[in-house]
């Protein structure tokens, strides 16, 4: 009886309008970073502003059939998505055509398709439906084993493109994790070993590692009773030194050096206003100018005269701020962060734990995504090249953040239906 | 739900922090800091300056005195500049290695990706074979100014210079200088600087990444357009004032030129002077340096900054003063035994035994006695205390215009100096002092500074018999012509016209009788009236002085000459003067070469090996014959006993 029902029912309208309004702002935005004044209606094919009507179109036909599939259908499939994806993955290292560096897209006719784009979605799904089968347990050793291979496979994959801000995407997925009952250690871990990692590269190893020994020494005096307590403060103590010695050794010689100088500059130990630093600089330049309200659309200077590179893509965000000032950036962070929230509470209200999984995989490569491309354009994060979901320009990245929503819509349409 | 269901408000919690923080970094760079916003303007916006033309400068028959002239400033922009060829780039510019590594650190200071100047004022010839190589030097580029170019490099004190703006004049400017920007700074270019200076224009363009100009900034809103200074039309007679300029070279003093009945200065001449186009392009600093350091002082404007007693010359003022007075008449007689005695033991020489002397015989001759009875009259006779006669003989010899400046249109104009009572009373130290005290004002010599402009304004006077007009140098300005109003107001000098007619009957026979001590400058058809003046300079030789009008009926021209070092006036100012005269009213020159040509090629400087030989005998304003073998005139009357 139920299937009798209009693929729409139940659907989160919210999410949509949401997803809607992050489309058209982006379709605006492009319009005006490659504005061509010999080409000047938005709707021109020829442009790239025309070409992001097209793909935000087709997604929406995309989502639409996503929303008209059976809901069962992803859980079942996704080993087989996954596969595909691998498959994809291996090929583009084969066939795939090099740009700018990155192996990352296969020609199709005039179309280019980016596999790791699609990877999110279809790891998110193999995830969601490992950790949803009864018998894992998250904080079994063995289940984390087996998440790290369905994270890395792809990740390493990625990596040989080499496309370190795709492949540090999946990295996110550790909120799902923490979600389903990962150890808050691993969090606390992981930031501590940030920490480490950014003071290793601003000051010498030994006043870090005299730094440690002084602040381990208060926790051990503070704490001395507790004797677990202060083993892990020594074990903890000794893998930081470590640490420390291997991000010096990381550094140097498994970061490429435009990562390396990226780092530098972002960390101020490296002024380079030409170089590496160009774009971060000119990026925040045009954000800056824009003050309180902006310059108004098709206004902006910075954008619309090619001071910011990649301006279109990865450094859309200039344009919002520059053209719309701190009442868009603020409109725009308050969509991701409403969306963010939504997701995660519609993860929340799923009966089934796979749909549960799936929406916090949602949420965290969205979060991802967000954080580190409007953090790298205000010059908070290194420059590491992904895209603005929704908002920037590219059909791959588009099409694969809609189906990786429009999923989990579907998956909630039908929350009440499934076990 | 499960049992982890809280942590959904740590990882919400997570997200809204980063939110937060992401927004609280945006709002920091778009709202709190103004650095990047001003990045932004520097990025994308040039202001291009459009310098105006300045204005030009005509003589009264609308020849150009100052023109403008085409110059090619060198650019660059420092981050544009590729690698080239170093050595062709300097062959062409004409400088070394070293100039070129010290002016493009300087530009590459002053801003890597802004332009600024590298090499200033590239002629045309050196442009024309730069810029068919300027593609093969990316970073530079030529713009295009004016420098001024005077083409007959004449009339320099006159039409100034124009420099670079100094920093306190860019202070006191309101904004309208810039660092780099020309100023008038001495001449008519600083007077009239206001006027000829013109209003920059300003194009807002706005520049892409690569620096290529996208069009202007708000559609042009905010550019100005150049408009070009004023036109400036000078009274002086360019061809009279080269003349001039020809006749005095090698001499040092002034001639000025004026029309009675206008004050137009016809000709205004410093000498030595030196070519205008000197203080114009790139060796305009050393050629600075040179005619600051020339002992001649070519910089020294003579005509409004030199100042000499006034000599002989002055004895028309006292005649004229005495007569207002109503202490002599043209019947007033006195005895000339060679000298005028006076107090106990007191005698100024005269030159000569003039015998019986009437005021007319007192100007052609040059009669010091009378005058010296003359001014004790004015003084001690007056029916009242000396003191006080005195200050009243001082307010009208002040209303000829001496003791202060004229208020002609060029800066740096010296009052002269006229004594006042007081000096006097301050010097014997009391008030009780007579004619006796300073007779030698009564022959314009003592304590009187009179410049050759204020002596060309005194013969204006006595043209216009008994009035002038304020002498100046700019006739009319724009395309409109306009006339300032005080150049057409009518200055009293307090004398009544018929006291002249004994004195120009003088004046006249100075120069066109046998007796008087200018005949030897007498001009065909011209009746030109003049007094020669020796004016005794305690440091060499004694000052040649002439002074003149002409025609008598409707003068056409007041002049006033000073040669310095070089003795009598009849000997050489006087004939310049009468050349000056023929010239300007006839616009052709009656008397032999010879004659023109010993005044070409006279050198009067002090120490010139060779100074000319003097004309056959003449009459000369002491009276006395100088035969050719005297060179220098003899100290003769250092006539005040004080």
């Amino acid at each position: 009886m139920k299937n009798h029902r209009s693929p729409f029912f139940n659907v989160d309208w919210i999410v949509i309008v949401t997803f809607l309004a992050l489309c058209i702002i982006g379709w605006f935005n492009i319009h005006a970073a490659v504005f061509d004044p010999e080409k000047p209606e938005i709707f021109n094919l020829q442009t790239n502003y025309g070409k992001q009507l097209i793909f935000i179109v087709s997604a929406l036909v995309l989502g639409m059939v996503i929303l008209l599939l059976d809901s069962k259908f992803f859980n079942t499939f996704s080993p087989v998505f996954y596969g595909a994806t691998l498959l994809l993955l291996v090929l583009v290292l084969i066939v795939g055509r090099n740009v700018g560096g990155n192996q990352a897209w296969i020609p199709i006719g005039n179309f280019r398709l980016q596999p790791s784009e699609f990877a999110k979605f279809s790891t998110c799904l193999l995830l969601a439906r490992y950790l949803s089968t009864i018998n894992t347990k998250v904080q079994d050793l063995r289940t984390q084993a087996v998440c790290a291979i369905i994270l890395l496979i792809p990740m390493g994959l990625i990596m040989l493109q080499p496309d370190t801000g795709s492949a540090l995407t999946f990295g996110s997925l550790i909120f799902v994790l923490y979600r389903e009952g990962l150890s808050g250690y691993f969090l606390v871990i992981g930031a501590i070993l940030i920490a480490l990692f950014v003071l290793s590269l601003l000051t010498s190893k030994l006043y870090l590692i005299a730094g440690l020994i002084v602040i381990c020494a208060l926790l051990i005096y503070n704490y001395k009773k507790n004797r677990a307590f202060v083993s892990t403060v020594i074990y903890g103590f000794i893998i930081s030194v470590v640490f420390i010695f291997c991000v010096d050794f990381a550094y140097n010689n498994v970061l490429q050096s435009h990562q390396r100088n990226r780092i530098d500059v972002l960390l101020g130990t490296v002024q380079d206003l030409r170089g590496e630093g160009y774009n971060v600089n000119q990026s925040k330049i045009a954000i800056g100018s824009g003050g309180m309200w902006g310059r108004g659309y098709l206004q902006g200077t910075q954008t619309k005269y090619d001071f910011v590179p990649e301006q279109s893509t990865d450094f859309i965000f200039c344009t919002i701020g520059e053209e719309w000032g701190f009442a868009g950036s603020f409109v725009v962070i308050s969509l991701y962060l409403f969306l963010l929230l939504r997701i995660v509470n519609i993860a929340e209200r799923q009966r089934s734990s796979f749909s549960r999984i799936y929406g916090y995989g949602v949420a965290s490569i969205i979060f991802f995504h967000f954080f580190i491309n409007i953090g790298m354009t205000v010059g908070l994060v290194p420059v590491i090249g992904i895209p603005l979901p929704f908002i920037s320009y590219g059909g791959s990245s588009l099409w694969s953040f809609t189906i990786l929503l429009f999923i989990l819509l579907k998956l909630d349409s039908h929350r009440m239906g499934v076990v | 739900m499960n049992s982890f269901f809280a942590r959904k408000y740590v990882i919400q919690g997570i997200f809204i922090v980063v939110a937060l923080i992401l927004l609280t970094r945006i709002f920091y760079i778009q709202v709190v800091s103004d650095k990047y916003l001003l990045s932004a303007n520097n990025n994308v916006l040039r202001k291009i300056l459009i310098y105006p033309a300045r204005g030009i400068i005509l003589d009264r028959n609308e020849k150009i005195l100052v023109q403008n002239e085409p110059v090619y400033d060198l650019m660059v922009t420092p981050r544009e500049v590729k690698p080239f060829d170093t050595v062709e780039f300097c062959r062409l510019i004409g400088i070394d290695k070293e100039g070129f590594d010290k002016r493009f650190k300087k530009a590459k200071n002053y801003s890597p990706y802004r332009s600024s100047v590298f090499e200033k004022q590239l002629s045309a010839q050196t442009y024309a074979t730069f810029q068919e190589k300027l593609f093969e030097f990316p970073g530079f580029f030529v713009q295009n100014r004016t420098v001024r170019k005077y083409p007959d490099s004449t009339a320099a004190q006159f039409l100034g210079y124009i420099g670079e703006v100094s920093e306190k004049a860019i202070e006191n400017s309101n904004g309208f200088y810039r660092q780099g920007d020309y100023i008038g700074i001495s001449g008519v270019e600083k007077s009239y600087e206001d006027l000829l200076r013109g209003q920059r224009g300003v194009q807002n363009l706005m520049v892409d990444a690569l620096n290529r100009p996208k069009g202007h900034f708000a559609d042009g809103k905010y550019d100005t357009l150049a408009v070009a200074g004023e036109r400036l039309i000078s009274s002086l007679d360019k061809d009279l004032q080269k003349f001039g300029e020809s006749l005095m070279q090698n001499k040092i003093g002034s001639v000025v030129a004026i029309e009675p009945s206008s004050g137009e200065i016809l000709s205004f001449i410093s000498s030595p002077g030196y070519d205008p186009n000197m203080m114009v392009g790139r060796q305009r600093g050393n050629n600075y340096m040179k005619l600051l350091n020339d002992p001649a002082k070519p910089m020294f404007i003579r005509p409004i900054q030199a100042e000499y007693p006034p000599g002989s010359i002055f004895k028309i003022i006292n005649a004229l003063v005495a007569q207002q007075f109503g202490m002599i008449n043209p019947q007033t007689t006195y005895y000339c035994p060679g000298g005028y005695r006076y107090g106990r033991n007191g005698f100024m020489g005269c030159t000569h035994v003039h015998g019986s002397v009437n005021l007319t015989r007192s100007i052609q001759e040059s009669c010091n006695t009378y005058y010296g009875y003359t001014y004790s009259l004015m003084i001690d006779k007056a029916g009242m205390r000396p003191v006080n006669a005195f200050k009243k003989w001082r307010s009208a010899v002040a209303q000829f215009g001496i003791g202060d400046d004229l208020g002609i249109d060029l800066p740096n104009e010296r009052n002269g100096l006229l004594p006042t009572a007081e000096l006097y009373t301050k010097r014997w130290g009391s008030d009780k002092w007579g004619s006796g005290f300073n007779i030698s004002l009564s022959i314009g010599q003592g304590e009187l500074g009179i410049t050759p402009l204020q002596m060309a304004n005194v013969m204006a006077i006595v043209a216009n018999r008994g009035h002038y007009f304020k002498p100046h140098l700019i006739q009319a300005i724009g395309e409109k012509k306009v006339i300032k109003s005080e150049y057409t107001k009518r200055n009293d000098a307090g004398i009544d016209a018929k006291y002249f007619d004994v004195v120009i009957q003088g004046m006249s026979q100075v120069v066109n009788s046998p007796g008087g001590t200018a005949i030897y400058s007498k001009i065909n058809g011209i009746e030109m009236c003049g007094k020669t003046g020796t004016v005794q300079n305690p440091h060499g030789a004694d000052h040649s002085v002439f002074v003149a009008f002409a025609p008598r009926d409707n003068p056409k021209i007041a002049i006033a000459v000073v040669v310095e070092n070089a003795g009598f006036g009849s000997t050489w100012s006087a004939p310049i003067a009468s050349l000056m005269v023929e010239k300007y009213i006839s616009r052709s020159i009656s008397r032999p070469k010879a004659y023109v040509d010993r005044l070409l090629e006279a050198n009067l400087l002090p120490g010139a090996a060779l100074r000319p030989k003097l004309v056959p005998k003449q009459k000369t304003d002491t009276g006395r014959a100088v035969k050719p073998s005297v060179l220098r005139p003899v100290q003769t009357k250092r006539e005040v006993s004080e």
